[in-house]
This record gives C-alpha cells, structure tokens and sequence, in this order.
C-alpha cells in the first residue's frame, strides 16, 4: 500500500500557521513563564504575530495582482481543502486587522486600575472570599489572548473552507474560544456567566444542524468538496429532497452565527453580558468569517439551485433588518441596543446576498454582490469596534455604564467622547459623509440590480427606523441634564487607538469610499 | 442493501435530539440532547458514505466526533462554573439577560 504525502503550499497558508502557531505558544507561555511577566509576553507575542500575519496576508494578497487590471482569480490549496482567493484573502486581512484592534482592547489595563477587564480568576465564585483575593492579588487570566488567536485563526479558515468538512472545523474553531471568553467578564459575573451558556447553548444546537445538513448534502453529492457539490446541483442528480433539506440545514447553522432572525435571540444577551472588548471582536469578527463562509458555501456550492435559496433569503433579510430595527427602539441598555443594531446589520448585509446572478448578467463597473458585502464588513467593523471600545469608557462606581439612564448629559461633561460617539452612530445609521451610508448605497445597488426591489425597499425603511433610535441616543447625550456619577475614564494610548482608528476609517470610507471599492471589484470573485 | 432504513433511523435520532434541546430545562440534559444530533448526523454520514461507495463521509464522522469532544470541554466547564454560582444546572435559572 502506497501513502501519498499531502502537498501543502507551505508560503500561501504562513498567515494562518503564524496565528495558530502564535495561540499555540500562547499557551505554552502560560505554563512556563512566571505570572508577573506573563502579561507583557502574552500581549506582545499576539500583537507581533497578528502584526507579522497581516504583512504576510498583504504579501499573498499581492500575488493576485489587486491593483491592476488585470487581477488573478487565485488558487485553491491544501489538497483542495482552502481557497485563497480574492474574497477569502480580503477577509484574512479583515480578521487580522480586527483581531489586532481587539488585542489592544483586551490590553487596557488602565479602566481597571492596572488590571485587564476579564476575571481575576474564573474558577472562583462571584462574592466569595477567594474571588476577593483573587482580586486583591492582582490575578488576571492571561490566557484570554491564546484564545483569541485561536478564534482567528478559526474566523480565517471559515471563510476560506473548500469542502464542508473544513468549513465546520473552522466554525467550531471559532466558536468554542468565544464561548469561553464570553463567560471570563472580571464584573457583573453573573451576566458574563449566563451569557456563555446561553451562547454555548445555542452555539452548539446549532452547530448540531451544520452537522446534519452537511450529512444530507453529502448524501446528494456523494462528496464534501464545493465544486463537486455545485456540478451535482448543475446536473441535478440525486433526490431533490436531500438536496433542500441539507441547504436547509447548512442555512440555519450560518444564519446563526451571522446573528440573523429567526435566529437572533443570542445576540443582545450574549452582546450585553459578554466583556465589552470580547463584544467588540465578536460584533466584527465572526460577522466578516460566517458572511464570507455564507457567501462561498452558497455561490459556489449551491449557486446551481439558486431558484430554491432565493426565497428564504428574501424572507430573512426582510425578516432581520425589521426585528433588529423595531427592537432596538425600545432597548434601554447601550450594549444591548448596539446588539440589535449589528443584527439589522446583519440584514442590511442580507440584501447583498440577493444579489446573487449568474456573472453574464452582471455589466461592467457594475456592483457585485461579494464586492458590496465586504465593503460594507470593512466598515462596520470598524465603526463597531470604535463604538464598543467607547462604551469601556463610560464608567461609574460599578464599572461601566451601560444603562442609557446613565449616559444623559454625556456631551456637556465630555463632549470629546460624546462627540466621537455621536459620529460612529451616525456612521451605523448610515448618514452621507460617513463609511455607513457607502456601505449601505453599496449593498442596496446591488440587490436592486438583481431584481429584489421590495427588500430594498424594506431595507431603506429599516434605515430610516433605525436612524430614530441612533439619535435618541444623541439627543441624550447633547441635550438632556446629566445625573448619577457617571464620569469617563481616560484610557491608556491602547484603546484610544482603537477608538481612533476606527473612526477615522468611519470618516475616510465614507469621504473616499472610490479606492477600497474598486479594489474589491477587481478581486471579489470566487475561485469554484 | 437499502440505505433507507438507516437514514431514518438517523432522522428520528436528530429529532429526539433537537425536541429534548427545546424542552428540557437541566443544562447538562440539554446538552446530552446535542450531542444526540451530532451523533444522528454521524450515523446519516457513515451511512452515505456507504451508499456513495467513497470514505469522505467515514472521515467526516471522526472529525465530528473531535469537535464534539472538545465541545463537551467547553461546554462542561461553562456549565460547571454556572452551577457553581447558582447552585443550579436549570436554562430557565439563567435570566438575569432579557429584553
């Protein structure tokens, strides 16, 4: 018997064995290094792996000649496991830069008084006499940093997976760090607790259906792998049934991690009782790994039955961007409206995926679906890492201040901060001069040219409803009379970076939207 | 052979499981119904792979039960720290998060 050695193109996967190698030193640093210098180490090794990832990221990307005319379609590597190619390079590079934002947020130590905002330690009990010493000690779990890398490393395979097998391992690798670091929050245990199970609850229901729509796929297609899948749907072998039910299924696993309805009711719990820089990486993280997922697995695997998708993609996009948008309305909680707010994102983003249309019907210079849907990841991210890395700031006694009752009057004792806030809202509403409204005309273009004018239609209204319940919160701030002890605290460089950061991207991409968009046109196009 | 048999013998796995997640209250029941799902999926995949006369499937079963093992991990050591501090394993304890 004769064993053939898999070929691996060692060069093109670097960034992603940089950022798995780095989680896995991470936790080789925790057993070895002392506690006092672990810190240091751990944030310096995962700010100079991710750092290191993103060049190589640049490097492979460049191989695809994105800046010319004439761009490559990229290749598919592994043994046929991953693709890089345009979309799944863009998003590697989105990842990275996200997860480098957040790194820096899971740093502050300063809000804290020298300590980082995730537990002290996460097996004592909340309001017990080892909790307090834990705390007195100084003790903080370094070990969320391995962790987030290993989250990245699982959002950078997700929307790269070729077969059905790897996009799953990638999922759950994703998903498992993200349960635990929902559950690691240093105040309001309780919440953060409640908050990981409810995610791990649901996380893994419905992983449960990936799993079994993956059976009943492979049961039509007699094979996991993406193209082979999309040439069985072409030739419409098989029974029909397996077919639909296994989409079905595949459907609800990613439709859950993208947060949209019907499978949205994780999203503010988890949103709200996570730690506030876990948020902020989840928010833009895992939106930009399981839309790039959700586009590939139904462009190229299932873009052949697109006639039986279609509709329950109209159904949910409606479906998401009016729940997200009617709920926030009546939400008292910042972190809790934010999370409503990333779920009618998430239908707003929906809208693109309607754009799906066979190349030939797509003209020139027109916009596409992919190229709409990554714009649009790049600038939510960002706004939404900024608006979090805010809501860290907005502090009393108790820690942060997150019900809106204490967020009155905001802009008469800080105005800089209420200031920076009041723009990225308005950047999610998607007001012109802003990344948001870019973002928004890029996505509504494209679904409109396919066809699907009446969730455009829906989709302008939802912006229109969702834009009221941005400015009450601005209203708040600017014209009401503060109350309570709310104070803001003043952060170290590290999130005032971030802050910084993402609202000079809001501001850019929404004044000079032309160049990133041209270059997702040239490279937003799936390798099958 | 018929495959038929086997993969509603799957089905009706899947949906023992996916009926227990949404009507049992004990945490670690709920969690005992997912793992049911995963290993229905696991049988309706092995299944396949016979009928397609090709292995993927074979190997897409061991990576499922991989993943469900480092979930069982997470997942227990969530539930742990939850009933640690609420003296209670019970979803329906768990609603300091809501509207």
């Amino acid at each position: 018997m004769k064993f053939d050695a898999p070929h691996l193109e060692y060069s093109q996967l670097a960034p992603l064995l940089i950022v798995l190698g780095v989680a896995t030193i991470g936790v080789l640093v925790e057993a070895a290094v002392p506690r006092t210098q672990r810190y240091a180490v751990q944030v310096g090794l995962a700010i100079a792996g991710t750092v290191a990832a993103i060049a190589d990221t640049i490097w492979v990307f460049n191989k695809l000649h994105p800046w010319s005319g004439e761009a490559k379609p990229g290749r598919i590597v592994a043994e046929s496991a991953l693709t890089l190619d345009g979309p799944a390079i863009f998003c590697w590079i989105l990842v990275l830069v996200f997860s480098l934002l957040s790194i820096l947020l899971f740093a502050e130590r300063r809000l804290e008084g020298g300590v980082t905002a995730f537990a002290g330690q996460a097996a004592a009990l909340p309001g017990t006499e080892a909790e307090r010493e834990a705390s007195t000690r100084g003790l903080e779990h370094t070990e969320v940093f391995p962790l987030l890398m290993f989250a990245v490393a699982g959002m950078m395979i997700f929307p790269a997976a070729n077969d059905l097998i790897t996009m799953f391992v990638g999922l759950e690798v994703l998903s498992l760090p993200l349960y635990l670091l929902c559950g690691l929050a240093r105040r309001r245990r309780l919440l953060s607790q409640e908050a990981a199970l409810k995610y791990f609850m649901l996380g893994a229901f419905s992983s449960g259906f990936f799993v079994y729509g993956m059976a009943l796929v492979y049961g039509y297609a007699g094979s996991m792998q993406f193209d082979k899948i999309a040439f069985a749907v072409s030739a419409g072998s098989g029974s029909h049934a397996l077919l639909l039910g296994g989409m079905g299924m595949l459907l609800v696993g990613l439709l859950f991690k993208v947060g949209a309805a019907p499978f949205q009711a994780w999203v503010p719990d988890v949103y709200q009782g996570a730690p506030t820089s876990v948020t902020a990486f989840m928010a833009a993280g895992t939106k930009v790994a399981a839309f790039g997922a959700l586009f590939r697995l139904f462009y190229v695997a299932f873009g052949g039955a697109r006639w039986d998708w279609m509709p329950v993609a109209w159904g949910v996009a409606i479906l998401t961007m009016v729940v997200g948008s009617v709920m926030a309305l009546s939400q008292t909680d910042v972190k809790r409206l934010l999370a409503y707010s990333s779920v009618a994102h998430a239908g707003f983003m929906m809208t693109a995926f309607l754009g799906a249309r066979s190349l030939a019907d797509i003209g020139p210079g027109e916009i596409q679906p992919v190229q709409a849907v990554l714009f649009y990841l790049t600038t939510y991210g960002l706004t939404n890492l900024a608006a979090f890395a805010i809501v860290t700031l907005v502090r009393d006694p108790s820690g942060e201040a997150t019900s809106m009752s204490a967020w009155t009057g905001l802009g008469k004792h800080s105005p800089l901060v209420a200031g920076i806030f009041s723009f990225l809202l308005l950047g999610l509403a998607g007001i012109p001069l802003t990344s948001g409204f870019t973002g928004k005309w890029a996505v509504f273009t494209s679904a409109a040219s396919a066809g699907a004018w009446p969730v455009v239609i829906v989709a302008v209204l939802g912006s229109a409803a969702a834009a009221f319940f941005y400015v009450r919160i601005i209203v708040l701030m600017f014209f009401t009379d503060p109350v309570g002890e709310t104070s803001v605290a003043i952060p170290s460089v590290m999130t005032s970076s971030v802050i910084a950061i993402g609202a000079a991207g809001t501001l850019v991409l929404g004044v000079v939207p032309g160049p990133l968009l041209d270059l997702l046109g040239r490279v937003a196009e799936f390798v099958r | 052979m018929s495959v038929t048999p086997f993969i509603v013998l799957s089905a009706i796995l899947f949906t023992i499981g996916c009926v227990g997640v949404l009507t049992r209250r004990n945490a670690i029941v709920v969690f005992m119904c997912v793992e049911l799902m995963l290993n229905a999926s696991n049988l309706a995949l092995v299944t396949f792979s016979r009928a397609n006369g090709n292995l993927d499937g074979q190997i897409a079963a061991f990576f499922v039960m991989v993943v469900a093992a480092a979930e069982v991990v997470v997942g227990l050591a969530i539930i742990m720290t939850i009933f640690r501090s609420r003296r209670s394993a019970s979803v329906d304890d768990a609603s300091l998060l809501k509207y």
